[in-house]
């Protein structure tokens, strides 16, 4: 076994966590109960994208659900357009 | 439960009105209070009418205690039909993903299509979690109780261990608590009946481990 594996496998509950929000957020918004957390992600991606465009693959989002607050953390990486031949890259807006 | 030889009406004869209640109720045979109304073996479960459970549910309230109506896993039409009558909801869950999530949806339909909510009333609901690994959970292999907590947001009625008993209770026709009183689930199946009947029992999870302990000691008296 390779390290990364378990690495990988101690970390699986986590990924669960963050699966299961992803998924939920969704549901609860699709379910007629919307919260304001998803509606708040789709207005700030939709006010990126009038601006540049967003490959959705590259929105990476995460949320703490806390007693008194709720966290939302969105993750969006920005092709920058190329200066140099060689040097290539991409700019991550990192919203908090 | 392993009353499978003894069901010779159902909960759809009732319904349909082809068999009276007492002639469907089976008395078990370990437990003198206990009686047990079969869902159909056979027949579609689409042949049940709301209003006819609701009938059978409502002929049952002035004779028992607790009127346990077990829910077909997932979210189907027999789901909302066990749910609808309910005055409180116990919601099972696996700390897996697909089970946490539906656990979440079936939350969402207690709030919202049973004959409580509908009267504007908050229905009382509880989770109890099942098939829990203590040690990996805290390795992070598993989602732990906090983690699902704070998902579904409902109050924890107890964890269940996982254990190999409880399949083979089931195999052999028992409930775990019948079948090995003392095991670690047996134990937190229980203490959760216990809080449900409003006891204060400390939430810990049982636990089979022997500690290193009584291994020692168990080793020197044999």
């Amino acid at each position: 076994m390779k390290f990364v594996d378990l690495f990988g496998r101690q970390r699986s509950a986590t990924t669960a966590h963050h699966r299961l929000q992803v998924l939920l957020m969704h549901e609860r918004c699709a379910g007629g109960n919307p919260d304001l957390i998803p509606i708040l992600r789709e207005d700030i991606l939709a006010a990126i994208n009038k601006h540049v465009a967003v490959d959705p693959d590259k929105v990476r989002l995460k949320i703490d659900r806390g007693e008194m607050v709720s966290l939302l953390e969105i993750d969006i990486e920005i092709p920058t357009p190329l200066k140099h031949p060689l040097e290539r890259g991409a700019t991550a807006v990192h919203f908090r | 439960m392993g009353a499978e030889r003894r069901v010779v009406f159902d909960l759809i004869h009732v319904v349909q009105g082809s068999a009276r209640l007492s002639q469907a109720l089976i008395r078990d045979k370990r437990i003198d209070t206990l009686f047990l109304l079969a869902a159909s073996q056979t027949r579609d479960k689409d042949s049940l009418s709301d209003d006819g459970v609701e009938r059978v549910i409502r002929e049952l309230r002035p004779s028992f205690d607790w009127v346990i109506c077990d829910s077909p896993a997932g979210i189907e039409r027999g789901a909302s039909l066990a749910m609808r009558h309910a005055d409180l909801a116990v919601v099972v869950a696996n700390p897996e993903v697909s089970s946490v999530r539906d656990s979440d949806r079936i939350i969402g339909l207690l709030d919202s299509t049973t004959d409580k909510a509908k009267r504007g009333e908050q229905m009382e609901k509880y989770l109890l979690l099942t098939r829990y690994d203590q040690i990996r959970a805290e390795r992070g292999e598993m989602l732990c109780v906090d983690d699902v907590l704070e998902i579904l947001c409902i109050p924890l009625l107890g964890i269940i261990p996982e254990s190999k008993d409880v399949l083979h209770a089931s195999n052999m026709g028992f409930p775990v608590t019948l079948n090995n009183p003392t095991s670690a689930p047996a134990r937190a199946y229980n203490d959760a009946a216990r809080r449900l009947q409003g006891e204060q029992v400390p939430l810990v999870v049982p636990s089979d481990r022997a500690t290193l302990f009584s291994k020692l000691l168990g080793r020197r008296a044999a």
